[in-house]
């Protein structure tokens, strides 16, 4: 009897924290939008001094950025330095 | 008649429509099939497209779906005795509601997870989605307005109702701030919200001075009001004026801030609500007190029912849910069925106890017709007879009877008010989207957007002029919030019903309830607008004729594109399994 509560309360609170999930998630993933355009600031045409240093992170963005250029409309790595695609 | 028998044939039939009609429709017209790659799969990004439970999903899509308007049509439809509508609601969901939600759903999954209105892009070009936006921009407008005078109506009749509403706002920012930034679980918070609400409204209930009562303020209903207007005027301007002022804060706001916790503490009332009012149901066992059909209406319910009720019998505003939200999170294909008719069936239970709230209410029969004399009275009555049958309801659960006013009426304001916010938000970004289309940018800047969206709802709901002087006569919008609800949901009808037809499947199911819907919403608005509101007709007024003149040409061109685009010929049946 009381698994069956906990299992209710546990679906309840599951279909309470849908859209919440989904919000939180949005919000990083705008705050991770943010960031990369940052260190891709150039390629949009603003100047950005710490563009060199950014190529040390390569290794570890290069998948991100790939899901980030299809998430702004470009099929193909906009960068011929960054082979993603 | 017992209430008990009515509500179980209620139940009966939406369990055969659901068992038997949903199978049919899911088998042999959608074709559902479990192995499709759902957009939830195909573009799984963590955020908007996420497999998810079915259960979970259709709990989401319910509260997202169920709000104050299935409550407030059936209380009015009424009007024709409670079997016209008790049919309605019932076939209506079966055979309408049922179909679209679902239909809707499936059409979404097939097209990526897209909206309705990208979908109608798709398949009728640029003209299907200004049709589709204009018509959401109509129906937002007469949402906004009509819920605006459901809340201003319910604070001004039962001012203990106030206090405990005017509270949820900080404490569902205070939420909103612990669950979004502190991360805590919000089950909790939220249940300690409506616990505070609760007692909030039982104090109200009790002490006078927790009253916020603007008509006793001003010296009760003969004193003097501002402006020359009447006290009842006074106060539903100042109620209204401060709706609108929320609204546009509200809307403009993130919707982590206020709108979803908002919903989280909502989503326990509709819980608290459905269980009050079925529980006192079955407790008490009512008879049904209003009569089986009004003999006498001075308006005939052919077609003002089909328009009167529209959210729990078919209500188009689904279909935006449907497409734009729960499409991308279905994890298979035949889940669709569950998430999309059972939701059209929660909607339809609400209803169904909307109608049997108000029609056990009455002492006799003759007692029901004091109050619903005419057409209009009902439009005017409806929802406080709701709130006052609700609570002898819940009198047959040992709530007495000011704390059970005081608990249904905040229930029915919530709603109405987290309706109110997503729909000037909607507006706003409608209007944005219009002013790209139409290359103003100055439109589509937010401050402008919403503006508009605020300022075009304040005077649709201030103009038009009641029993109690201006403001007081925002039900009157009703039949027209209705009529626009069933054009949207006759769009979606339409937009299955083609991509149906370029699949080469029989689309007869849907195509009848569409034709229904726009054959009823037409014949309605023109019986209203040449006959009734019209300069030569037998209730004049202006606003109304110009409002619905518009929705009937909205209606034509409807009726036009479905005709034009389902008897095009068409080359041979496109391949299902490849996503359009």
């Amino acid at each position: 009897m009381l698994e069956k509560l906990k299992k209710i309360i546990q679906f309840y609170e599951e279909v309470l924290s849908l859209p919440h999930r989904t919000e939180v998630a949005r919000e990083l993933r705008e705050e991770e939008d943010v960031f990369f355009l940052l260190l891709f600031s150039e390629m949009v045409g603003i100047p950005n001094p710490a563009y060199y240093y950014t190529l040390e992170l390569y290794p570890y963005m290069i998948e991100k950025f790939h899901d980030w250029h299809l998430r702004m409309g470009m099929e193909k790595s906009p960068l011929s330095g960054i082979r993603c695609c | 008649m017992s209430a008990i028998i009515v509500a179980l044939l209620g139940f009966f039939v939406f369990l055969l429509g659901y068992r038997y009609y949903s199978k049919f429709i899911a088998e042999k017209i959608y074709k559902l099939d479990p192995n499709y790659v759902t957009p939830a799969h195909q573009y799984n990004d963590g955020v908007d497209y996420v497999p998810t439970n079915k259960f979970v999903l259709w709990g989401h899509h319910f509260t997202s779906v169920a709000g104050a308007a299935p409550i407030l049509g059936p209380a009015i439809a009424l009007y024709w005795g409670w079997l016209p509508a008790f049919l309605w609601v019932i076939l209506g969901t079966v055979f309408a509601a049922g179909v679209h939600d679902f239909g809707t759903l499936v059409l979404s999954v097939r097209h990526k997870g897209q909206s309705v209105g990208t979908i109608a892009d798709r398949l009728i070009g640029r003209s299907g989605k200004l049709l589709f936006l204009f018509i959401i921009l109509i129906l937002v407008l007469m949402v906004n307005a009509v819920f605006a005078w459901v809340i201003a109506n319910l604070f001004i009749s039962y001012p203990s109702s106030v206090f405990p509403v005017l509270l949820q706002i900080p404490l569902a920012i205070a939420i909103g701030y612990m669950v979004y930034k502190r991360k805590t679980k919000m089950l909790v918070p939220s249940l300690i919200v409506l616990a505070i609400m609760y007692i909030a409204a039982i104090a109200s209930a009790q002490f006078e001075f927790l009253q916020i009562d603007l008509v006793k303020y001003m010296g009760g209903e003969e004193g003097e009001g501002l402006f020359g207007l009447g006290v009842v005027s006074t106060a539903f301007f100042i109620w209204i004026i401060f709706l609108m002022v929320y609204s546009y804060i509200a809307s403009i706001l993130p919707v982590w801030k206020l709108l979803q916790p908002r919903d989280f503490i909502n989503s326990h009332q509709l819980v608290v609500g459905l269980a009050i009012l079925y529980l006192g149901l079955f407790f008490t066992n009512p008879e049904l007190t209003a009569p089986i059909v009004n003999e006498n209406p001075d308006r005939s319910w052919l077609p003002l029912l089909f328009i009167t009720v529209a959210c729990g019998a078919i209500s188009g505003f689904h279909g935006l849910v449907s497409s734009g939200t729960s499409a991308k999170q279905l994890d298979k294909e035949t889940d669709a069925r569950f998430v999309g008719y059972f939701g059209a069936v929660g909607e339809g239970l609400l209803a169904l106890v909307s109608i049997l709230t108000v029609a056990t209410f009455f002492s006799n029969t003759d007692a029901f017709f004091a109050t619903y004399a005419s057409y209009n009275d009902a439009n005017a009555a409806g929802l406080n007879t709701f709130v006052e049958g609700a609570s002898v309801l819940a009198g047959g659960l040992g709530i007495p009877s000011s704390i059970a006013i005081t608990i249904v009426s905040i229930i029915v304001v919530s709603f109405a008010a987290t309706t109110l916010d997503t729909s000037v938000r909607l507006m706003r970004y409608i209007i944005s989207e219009l002013g790209t289309e139409y290359k103003i940018p100055t439109l589509s800047k937010t401050h402008v957007a919403t503006s508009i969206a605020v300022l075009s709802s304040a005077a649709l709901v201030l103009l038009p002029e009641g029993p109690k002087g201006f403001g007081s006569g925002g039900y009157l919008i009703w039949p027209l919030f209705g009529t626009s609800n069933q054009l949207l949901a006759g769009i979606s009808l339409m937009l299955i019903s083609i991509w149906l037809k370029r699949l080469g499947r029989n689309y007869a199911f849907t195509l009848i309830p569409m034709i229904f819907l726009l054959f009823m919403t037409m014949y309605a608005m023109f019986q209203q607008v040449f006959f009734q509101w019209a300069a030569w007709g037998t209730n004049t007024n202006m606003l109304l004729f110009v409002l619905g003149a518009i929705i009937f040409a909205f209606a034509l061109w409807i009726a036009i594109t479905a005709f034009r685009m389902l008897t095009k010929k068409y080359g041979d049946p496109i391949d299902q399994n490849k996503a359009m």
